[in-house]
């Protein structure tokens, strides 16, 4: 089965700095996939080179199958990039831009689909203001929706929702779910990582340029499977309740534990060692700690650190 | 995963139509400056309207060009031809510079154009507007003047490989600028010249040898002498090596202005 988009060995030197460093990644078709990691990591590079934005310094790209480079044509009507900078040409309304981006794409008579575009991101009442005219999370949708306006099978997001209100970001991911299930493959890229864990079924984690964790949902939350315990100790911890310690400032230690039975063993413990305890605080580890981890090098007892990348 | 309806919602590459991708970049590349066309048509048409209206005026006693034809005569082809070289210009550069800097460009580079569809739009929709202007400037230019149409085949010749001529030069220096002062100083320190230096106010007959020699190496000059010809079956040099010349220029500029394109310089790096 073809991929979605085929990433293989592709490197980007910007002079002396190395963006993207080799990286492998096959993203399947039907798939909603997170592209994750800090600042600088990588993930506008990647997009970019996949959109054709941005020329790969080694390696090879193929969405649907055609390589972007050699087929871009292909390659270009199958993916619909939505950019993180808001741009947009003052010269024209909503309708004219989505008319002529449309027709950018090879495609006529497309009033229909424009329409129904419009309406689900909520910009049918805009249809006819010029886009100088438009707010900021109006100018957001606008972007969006230029990005869909060839249907395109594979849609990349790259942070979508920076700055965008709850509001839009409810419309927004309506539409993209929608779109998923009717089978678009959807890559998307946001530093809110509750959405990631909300939406996306498999996960990749860049860092300086590489890929530090490729991996479902699941698997990458199963790697800090268990609780955190957050609690005040009014005098030393045994040991054996130290062994958990993943984080320790202001009086306020972090335990990493495997089940919630473990809460109980672990007060019973401080107990016997005369050691009280206050402010208790129990969570269940999401995707922040499992980026925290992976992306930043802060020590982790519950998981296994390393990448099958 | 459902893939079972992704047939019916996606666009098939078969209805996608580059001869209808070129039309719409051409479409919105002529709106562009239509629609701003106070600044783009009117503005410049004035300008030349000045330029004969003072030099016409204050030039007409001392100066005889070409046998029998009066100084306003000789100058309205002159003023044309600059006119619609000057725009040509300014569109394609203007429109790839404002795009880059607004970041609107994305749109331009993201659908499947080729770089002879980038190229032919853009340098297309420059000629649109070098001759829309350049026919507002005779229009209002005949009254003073009236000149001949001894030869209007070269008239037309002339007026679109210049104007193809520098669209292409646009293109090129549209891609190269990364900021507006950039433009600015191609503008002002090379078209501007080469135009204003290429004989437009007078016959460089009646220069000294020296600039004379100096005039024979601007192309511009070669659009002018060829283009007047047209007008008064008169001219500086053949025709004939204007043409030449002409055609090389074009070539060469086309064909930066492709590679350019084609290797994405500036735009997909």
């Amino acid at each position: 089965m073809t991929a979605a988009i085929q990433v293989n060995s592709v490197s980007k030197r910007y002079g002396s700095v190395l963006a993207l460093d080799n990286v492998d990644l096959a993203i399947q078709c039907g798939e909603f996939f997170g592209l994750l990691g800090p600042n600088g990591a990588g993930k506008t590079t990647l997009i970019s080179i996949i959109a054709g934005l941005v020329r790969a310094s080694s390696g090879r790209v193929a969405i649907m199958g055609h390589d972007v480079v050699d087929d871009f044509r292909a390659a270009r009507l199958s993916v619909g990039v939505v950019p993180q900078e808001l741009a947009f040409d003052p010269f024209f309304t909503v309708r004219e831009t989505l008319t002529f981006q449309s027709g950018y794409f090879g495609l006529q008579g497309n009033g229909a689909w424009i329409d129904e575009v419009l309406e689900n991101l909520g910009l049918t009442a805009k249809a006819n203001a010029n886009t100088r005219a438009l707010s900021g999370g109006m100018k957001r949708r606008l972007l969006v929706a230029q990005a869909l306006v060839h249907k395109p099978p594979v849609i990349v997001l790259d942070e979508p929702t920076a700055g965008v209100d709850v509001e839009l970001r409810q419309t927004l991911w309506a539409f993209i779910r929608r779109l998923n299930r009717e089978g678009h493959t959807i890559v998307l890229t946001t530093h809110y990582l509750e959405e990631a864990q909300a939406l996306c079924e498999r996960i990749a984690m860049l860092k300086g340029g590489r890929i530090v964790a490729l991996d479902t949902m699941r698997g990458l939350l199963a790697r800090v499977a268990g609780l955190q315990l957050t609690m005040r100790p009014r005098g030393r911890p045994p040991d054996s309740v130290l062994a958990h310690k993943i984080d320790e400032r202001d009086g306020l230690l972090t335990l990493r534990l495997a089940h919630s039975t473990d809460v109980g063993r672990v007060l019973a413990e401080c107990a016997a060692a005369g050691c009280g305890v206050e402010d208790l605080e129990v969570g269940r580890a999401d995707l922040e700690d499992v980026f925290l981890q992976l992306v930043t090098d802060r020590p982790s007892a519950g998981a296994s650190a390393g990448a099958p990348a | 995963m459902s893939t079972v309806q992704l047939e019916s919602t996606v666009v098939s590459a078969a209805a996608s139509s580059p001869a209808v991708a070129f039309r719409t970049l051409l479409t919105k590349e002529m709106l562009r400056f239509w629609k701003v066309s106070f600044q783009t048509i009117a503005a410049p048409v004035l300008t030349a309207v000045l330029y004969l209206l003072v030099f016409g005026q204050v030039l007409a006693e001392h100066v005889e060009a070409f046998p029998g034809v009066s100084y306003a005569s000789f100058l309205i082809p002159g003023l044309v031809m600059m006119s619609v070289l000057q725009n040509a210009f300014a569109n394609s550069s203007s429109s790839l510079i404002q795009s880059k800097i607004m970041g609107s460009l994305v749109f331009i580079l993201l659908p499947p154009f080729s770089h002879w569809q980038l190229f032919g739009a853009y340098v297309l929709a420059s000629m649109v507007r070098g001759l829309v202007v350049g026919l507002g400037v005779f229009v209002v230019a005949v009254w003073f003047g009236p000149p001949g149409f001894k030869a209007p085949h070269w008239i037309l010749v002339f007026v679109l490989l210049g104007s193809a001529m520098l669209g292409s030069l646009g293109v090129i220096a549209g891609i190269w600028a990364d900021k507006f002062d950039q433009l600015a100083a191609f503008q002002n320190f090379v078209v501007m010249p080469a135009t204003f230096l290429s004989g437009v106010f007078y016959s460089v007959h009646g220069l000294p040898p020296f600039w004379q020699g100096v005039s024979h190496l601007n192309p511009f000059f070669y659009m002018i002498d060829g283009f007047r010809y047209g007008f008064f079956a008169q001219s500086d040099v053949s025709p004939w090596l204007s043409l030449a010349i002409v055609v090389v220029a074009l070539l060469l500029t086309a064909a930066v202005a492709l590679r350019m394109l084609a290797r994405g310089y500036k735009l997909r790096n």
